[in-house]
């Protein structure tokens, strides 16, 4: 097999805070194929946009290692981080905060040519500015316009210009449609395809929308706590989830049948456990239905099921329901 | 080719345009504003007048003493009288009102300058330095104003550049820390992050993306320091802290006019007038600037 295009081993965040320490990401491993996308779900706060973050060195990891084209990225001094930021960028999720009130769109989608020197003349940034807008669809008129005179897609559109203005091969979008309206969220998920499509690109789609991720995922890693608890091939996944966290999850998405009105959903009971200085063991044990003495003591392992599937789950219950 | 140089053409008039109308939106916002618009307009009457002291009265003029004519009331020939050594009041006030504007706007934009660099270091790197530095802003905020400048000026002689530098180096942790607090907010935004990761130094960082944000609190600060540092170079010049005599400033002005205070009190009434005028005036800009820079409130 040739060498993924990104992979993390073991990746870790640890947050200080007052009464101990936040794993927000806690020794997960994935890896992305080149032009796959990779999905990334999981509830609020389980540590994904962390994990996002860490990647880029946005965020200095606590631990672990990030392994970008077969090579690490983590000892990178300055110069050849830089270098690095051309190949590996990030959309993100907020189009009303990720870009700045006092610069034009033109400045905004020029100003990573301009710092990283890409082009020897002013001219050929403004030339491919005008191309990038083109690409995600800006219209040229609107490349004196402020930010606050256009609207989320737009301001999106934006983000994504500049992201790509550096010709990187991996993107990071961090929840970048969870802030549209439904109908712009089709229109920018389309335009994140088809730009992968013509420019090879390779996603990591971080979200906490279920469907949004099958729309646009090749294959998805559910995170919960900071773990990834399990990751499989997007249709692999939904039909065949084996980590009780995953069921629950695709359990709760909402079904067109009107059957279903007196059919109760199977909630996941409890509350998240503190991610400040957890127990080792399941993270979800305290939640699980079919938890065991088995699933606290130690972490358990990511497990390769076989066809790309892993789990990190004792399984019990499989091995349960089949004795 | 060609099609190319037209479409760089069509975007940078298309920003110099914008540009342009940017500030001519806050023009308009301004404008709406009528007592700012009184405010700027008496305060550029002021500076008008007090350019051309030397057209209506001669520096001489407000210098030579004459006392055959002292204390004399307002009348045609010495319109604001004259004071105990029968120099002309209003020559004296033009051409102390050179002194105190200068006063007021140097300290304002020097202080500023500095503030501006504190607060943004401090509050853009964080700890460690943030704590260093804000804690020397607090030991010079901690004395009151009048009496640090006090103290600079009566250990280094009193003389229009001491006085600068005492004025100054007392309003700087003020604009510091607005500065210091509209940096932490804006630090956190993710436009900062994404410069970060296009690789922007955080030289051009603080430039082009920290400081174009803050502008806004920090002119506004400007304006309003103006005013209060014609107010304490002129209560400075009345403690005989300020210029030295015979040069005239309107603090000074007042300052001899006290003792005259019963039997001429026109004499203490127009250097106030010129103070009060001044500094209303400022305060109005700023408070009409506070609201054109807000695109928040825009109507």
């Amino acid at each position: 097999m040739s060498v993924p295009l990104l992979e993390t081993r073991d990746l870790k965040k640890y947050f200080k805070v007052a009464d101990g320490e936040l794993h927000a990401v806690d020794g997960v491993n994935i890896t992305i194929e080149q032009g796959k996308t990779l999905g990334v779900v999981g509830e609020s706060g389980c540590g994904k946009s962390t994990l996002g973050r860490a990647i880029l060195r946005l965020i200095e990891p606590s631990g672990g290692d990030v392994l970008f084209e077969g090579k690490s990225i983590i000892g990178l001094g300055k110069k050849e981080m830089r270098e690095m930021r051309k190949k590996m960028q990030i959309i993100f999720q907020d189009p009303y905060s990720s870009i700045n009130p006092r610069m034009s769109v033109a400045e905004i989608i020029a100003e990573y040519m301009i710092v990283n020197k890409v082009y020897p003349t002013k001219q050929e940034i403004w030339n491919q500015t005008a191309r990038l807008m083109d690409t995600v669809g800006l219209a040229s008129r609107l490349a004196g316009a402020y930010p606050h005179e256009l609207d989320g897609g737009r301001r999106q559109r934006i983000g994504i210009a500049r992201a790509l203005s550096l010709g990187p091969k991996f993107i990071v979008c961090d929840e970048p449609v969870s802030a549209l309206d439904v109908s712009i969220q089709a229109q920018i998920l389309n335009l994140l395809m088809d730009l992968q499509d013509e420019f090879g690109l390779t996603y990591m789609f971080i979200t906490h929308d279920l469907s949004v991720v099958r729309h646009i995922s090749s294959e998805i890693a559910v995170m919960y706590l900071g773990q990834c608890v399990e990751r499989a091939p997007t249709d692999q996944l939904f039909e065949n989830p084996q980590h009780p966290y995953t069921q629950a999850l695709l359990a709760a998405i909402p079904e067109p049948d009107v059957e279903m009105r007196n059919k109760e959903i199977k909630v996941i009971r409890g509350e998240v456990t503190s991610p400040v200085n957890p127990k080792p063991g399941c993270r979800f044990a305290a939640r699980c239905e079919y938890a065991t003495e088995a699933c606290s003591g130690a972490d358990p392992a990511l497990r390769d099921l076989g066809g790309g599937h892993f789990c990190a789950c004792t399984l019990e219950h499989v091995k349960a329901a089949q004795s | 080719m060609a099609t190319e140089k037209m479409q760089k053409h069509e975007t940078q008039t298309a920003i110099t345009m914008k540009k342009q109308s940017q500030l001519k939106e806050i023009w308009r916002r301004y404008k709406k504003n009528r007592l700012a618009m009184i405010g700027l307009i008496s305060m550029l009457v002021l500076i008008v007048l007090v350019l051309a002291a030397d057209l209506i009265e001669p520096y001489e003029v407000c210098i030579t003493m004459n006392l055959r004519e002292k204390l004399l009331p307002p009348s045609a020939e010495h319109l604001f009288g004259t004071d105990g050594y029968g120099r002309d009041i209003l020559a004296r006030c033009l051409h102390g009102g050179r002194v105190s504007l200068f006063i007021g706007f140097t300290c304002s934009i020097v202080s500023m300058f500095f503030g501006a660099i504190f607060g943004m270091i401090a509050g853009y790197y964080g700890d460690p330095l943030d704590n260093i530095i804000m804690r020397i802003m607090d030991v010079l905020s901690a004395i009151p104003n009048i009496l640090l400048a006090l103290a600079i000026v009566a250990a280094l002689g009193s003389s229009i550049f001491n006085l600068i530098m005492a004025l100054t180096i007392s309003h700087i942790p003020g604009f510091a820390r607005v500065v210091r607090s509209s940096v932490l907010g804006i630090t956190g935004q993710e436009y900062i992050e994404a410069a970060r990761a296009g690789g922007t130094g955080d030289a051009r960082i603080l430039r082009k993306h920290i400081l174009p944000n803050a502008l806004g609190p920090l002119i506004v600060q400007t304006t309003m320091s103006v005013s209060s540092m014609i107010l304490a170079a002129a209560s400075m010049s009345f403690l005989g802290l300020g210029v030295n005599p015979p040069q005239p400033e309107w603090g000074s002005i007042i300052s001899e006019a006290r003792e005259f205070l019963r039997t001429n009190p026109t004499m203490i009434l127009f250097p106030g007038i010129c103070i009060i005028l001044a500094s209303l005036s400022m305060n109005l800009i700023g408070d009409g600037l506070r609201d054109a820079l807000d695109p928040r409130l825009k109507s």
